[in-house]
């Protein structure tokens, strides 16, 4: 399957950048990042704000099995309706994770368009943090079934 | 799984990155590599010994002299790396676009 998500990892600097195009008009794309009702469905998250306008700001939490797994807060700088959203992001617990997003809405056709999220981070040695996470995490996870296997065995 | 952040931090450093970029080009001797760059030949040797030991640069015998060159091994260690960040991404969007084409379908009923 075409690779449909694509990294940017630019050599020497202290940025990243996502881009990916969706089967959605922009209206609805820019809807997901906009309306708490659709950020907790498609992030699985509890969304405890958001308000998404210049100068607001969010709070997402996600909790499993009664235990707060992840806190996600921002300040929302601008907000130009399908076309940008410029916020910062932090993960609460990890503050190597703050950095700046310019999320830029684009449509290509009416039904479909293309998202493009630039991250800049403090410095490279941040942004390779980052990009270990999701590698801690499967580390973390496989950690948890062994855990699981090792508990049914008892 | 120490290797690999070895490897991650081994490319952090740009002195490190130009004697990647320089050894990709073709097999070089220490000292053609340390000359390169204003730092002492021991500054460059660690960093050799660095990149050598994370697998990124590998070493040849030609005769009496020493070449590096690129480990194809340790360099996919690196493109590997990126991967499952890509992935949690393309796994999150993906939701995204299920997610909103089903309000989207529920929106026009």
């Amino acid at each position: 399957m075409e690779q449909k998500t694509k990294i940017d990892v630019p050599d020497g600097g202290q940025e990243l950048v996502i881009t990916r195009e969706f089967n959605l008009p922009v209206e609805l794309l820019y809807k997901a990042y906009a309306e708490a009702g659709f950020v907790a469905q498609w992030m699985g998250t509890k969304v405890l704000k958001l308000e998404h306008r210049n100068h607001g700001g969010y709070e997402f939490e996600t909790s499993h099995e009664g235990k707060v797994v992840f806190k996600a807060n921002g300040t929302i700088h601008k907000v130009v309706p399908n076309q940008q959203i410029i916020r910062t992001f932090e993960m609460e617990n990890l503050p190597s994770s703050v950095h700046l997003e310019f999320l830029e809405f684009e449509k290509l056709t009416n039904d479909t368009s293309k998202l493009t999220i630039q991250m800049i981070y403090k410095s490279e040695e941040h942004r390779a943090e980052q990009l270990k996470l999701p590698f801690a995490y499967g580390l973390n996870l496989a950690h948890n079934r062994l855990e699981e296997i090792l508990k049914n065995l008892k | 799984m120490k290797l690999r952040r070895d490897v991650f931090q081994a490319i952090s450093d740009p002195t490190r990155r130009t004697i990647i970029t320089l050894v990709a080009a073709s097999a070089m001797t220490p000292s053609a590599i340390a000359e390169n760059f204003d730092y002492s030949r021991q500054t460059i040797s660690k960093h050799i010994q660095i990149l050598t030991e994370c697998d990124l640069l590998k070493q040849e015998q030609k005769g009496r002299e020493i070449y590096y060159q690129l480990n194809p091994k340790g360099m996919k260690q690196i493109a590997d790396f990126i991967e499952p960040f890509r992935k949690m991404w393309e796994d999150r969007f993906n939701t995204l676009e299920a997610v909103m084409k089903s309000n989207m379908h529920e929106h026009k009923k």
